[in-house]
């Protein structure tokens, strides 16, 4: 019981200095803060005329271009998803020419069940971010607050792999998912071959033994003196406080997981089993165009929803977690 | 710790000495700590270690699963070499680096250095140069071959035809294939690369513009003397970052044009994986571990003499 109350009481320092006032974003600040955080351009220069107006005809010119070229692609995809196959091709850039086709989205749906590869998708990444989570954990637990002495060796081995490009697993990982050790079965074509080897990430690894090496050893010492054994450490005070890491490597192993492409287009051959990422390349010949971009948009909107709501995350963390200030 | 003298009498006498005997080890947690260690073990050993080692081992034997592996010596590397196509992907892959460096490298620099001075909608600008990122690569690539479309009423020869320039063959042309890849490769990533620099040019202390200021510099100044260096450690890394990403790229010629038109985009990535998966070549598994461990050696070796010339620019 005893033993928790150090761990929550970093919890609760934890969050203060980045986040500010909790709830609530600050997004016009006063003047006097905006003036503080000034970048290249000087309050002075800003009351130059000149300066002013060269640099919101660049702004507004950037943002046109912004517009054109982030946003008015997505915008296309989804326009030509409800749009008659004939009308996509025949003259691409009209607006509805003929109508609008709001069976292509049904029918991408029903009939190319993209339900299903999403839901593999999210199976996939799903399992490779519990794996990656357990064996980051529990090796950044054994190596950072245990310290066998064997541990710096280990750390090593691990830190050693992150300078070998996967390609070169290509091959012999792809044999070894083939014939497993000890299972003698391949593992072909079940999740496993993609679930297991995620977890084999050095990165996450450092990530963890870094952010536990932080930890207050002094927390540990009382947490052994009021008779926590090892596995109550780990569960109830180490993992507890690692929250901010642990949110660090889910983010990491999901956005990985949901972009691979070359190893689950090698391993998952059964269409049962594909995430969209190998899926959608092998429907493109064989289904219409306008459910084809159907599902293309089906595809898109649900990440592109998911980055607009939690847009702040996604950019911090796009900023290695540099303070992008929105 | 008082069990370590309980236990001492009982095992062998060499080993009391060293007090590296099994039963104080177990006592003092040692198999507990292997028992948190055990998942890293199982899964690096089984797909980590043991595949690169077997790397090693199998660019140096000729394997076809039937029949047990033969030791070749250098015959693989050889064979490699020998291949005319080899030659070709090397010139494709750094042709495609060449590009994506020359147009994805700088454009992500304007534009965080014109961004990080807007005052007004700063997230609307970030989230719109982010959304390309946001969406499942393979899409991307997928939405961009319709874009590429190399009939008159393709999307961009669409757009082409109002400024009265004719049709381009996009990725159905030698000539046009790779810049049509680089230039979608860019699209993907510039964002991620911009919010990179935005937060990095945050944290560039405004002092240093006050005092560029005080010394009477202009904006041309400001930007080349004191936003740029502070810039400095980041640019190198990304600089670095994108040359050894764009050395494996894969997606892009495997997805747009599989190699095509006359292997002007096979890359290094995609030769191996035709040595090794595919029917024509397929199963030349010596050959395509051979070739990812000459790329892996050449990128190790490229990132060395990177960061020693570099070290003694960022130092100062």
């Amino acid at each position: 019981m005893t033993t928790t109350v150090p761990a929550q009481e970093v919890q609760v320092t934890e969050p203060l200095p980045d986040s500010g006032v909790p709830g609530k974003r600050p997004r016009r600040r006063p003047r006097a803060a905006e003036a503080e955080d000034r970048h290249i351009l000087s309050a002075a220069d800003w009351r130059r005329p000149r300066v002013r107006i060269t640099t919101n005809v660049l702004h507004v010119i950037l943002l046109i271009l912004l517009v054109l070229v982030g946003l008015f692609p997505l915008l296309w995809l989804f326009k030509s998803g409800i749009t008659p196959t004939q009308d996509t091709l025949t003259n691409p850039l009209a607006l509805f020419p003929n109508g609008v086709a709001w069976d292509n989205v049904a029918k991408a749906w029903n009939d190319v069940h993209i339900g299903d590869f999403f839901f593999n998708t999210i199976a996939m990444a799903a399992g490779e971010w519990a794996v990656q989570l357990i064996v980051a954990t529990t090796a950044g637990f054994a190596l950072s607050v245990l310290r066998p002495k064997y541990g710096r060796y280990l750390a090593g081995l691990v830190l050693a792999t992150l300078f070998v490009p996967a390609v070169v697993l290509l091959v012999p990982l792809y044999l070894t998912i083939l014939h497993p050790p000890l299972i003698g079965h391949s593992l072909i074509n079940t999740f496993w071959a993609v679930w297991l080897p995620a977890g084999a990430s050095a990165f996450n690894v450092l990530l963890v033994m870094r952010f536990f090496d932080s930890l207050p050893r002094e927390i540990f010492e009382a947490a052994r003196t009021d008779g926590a054994g090892t596995f109550r450490l780990f569960w109830s005070i180490v993992l507890p406080m690692s929250k901010p890491i642990l949110g660090v490597v889910s983010v990491f192993a999901i956005n990985a997981a949901w972009a691979d492409f070359l190893w689950p287009n090698l391993v998952l051959a059964d269409i049962h089993i594909q995430p969209l990422s190998v899926r959608l390349p092998q429907i493109q010949s064989s289904t219409d165009l306008g459910v084809y971009l159907a599902a293309l948009s089906i595809a898109t909107l649900i990440p592109v929803v998911i980055f607009l709501i939690f847009q702040r995350t996604f950019l911090r963390g796009g900023g290695l977690g540099g303070a992008v200030k929105g | 710790m008082t069990t370590s003298t309980d236990v001492r009498a009982t095992p062998a006498p060499e080993r009391q000495k060293r007090r590296h005997n099994p039963i104080t080890w177990v006592q003092r947690g040692g198999l507990t700590t292997l028992l948190f260690l055990l998942p890293l073990l199982i899964i690096f050993g089984v797909f980590s270690w043991s595949p690169i080692v077997q790397a090693v081992i199998m660019s140096f034997q000729k394997t076809n699963l039937v029949t047990p592996p033969i030791f070749v010596g250098w015959d693989n590397f050889v064979a490699v070499f020998n291949d005319p196509l080899f030659w070709t992907a090397v010139r494709n892959t750094a042709y495609f680096a060449f590009l994506a460096i020359l147009i994805g490298y700088p454009v992500p620099l304007v534009v965080a250095v014109l961004m990080s001075e807007v005052r007004r909608f700063k997230g609307l600008f970030s989230v719109l140069a982010y959304l390309p990122v946001v969406i499942l690569p393979v899409v991307s690539v997928l939405l961009w071959k319709i874009f590429y479309d190399a009939g008159p009423t393709g999307v961009f020869n669409t757009i082409l035809g109002w400024f009265h320039i004719p049709p381009q063959p996009w990725i159905q042309d030698a000539a046009t294939a790779m810049p049509s890849l680089v230039l979608q490769a860019t699209w993907a990533g510039a964002g991620g690369t911009i919010i990179i620099y935005l937060a990095a040019m945050t944290s560039v202390a405004p002092e240093l513009y006050d005092a560029a200021e005080v010394d009477g510099a202009s904006l041309w100044a400001k930007i080349w003397h004191v936003t740029l260096p502070q810039l400095r450690g980041i640019l190198f890394i990304t600089f670095i970052l994108q040359i050894i990403a764009t050395a494996q790229v894969f997606l892009q010629p495997y997805l747009f044009t599989g190699g095509g038109p006359a292997n002007s985009t096979t890359t290094i990535l995609l030769l191996i994986y035709q040595y090794a998966f595919t029917n024509s070549l397929g199963g030349a598994y010596g050959e395509a571990t051979a070739l990812s461990l000459m790329l892996a050696v050449f990128l190790a070796v490229l990132s060395i003499v990177y960061f020693r010339l570099t070290a003694r620019w960022s130092d100062q």
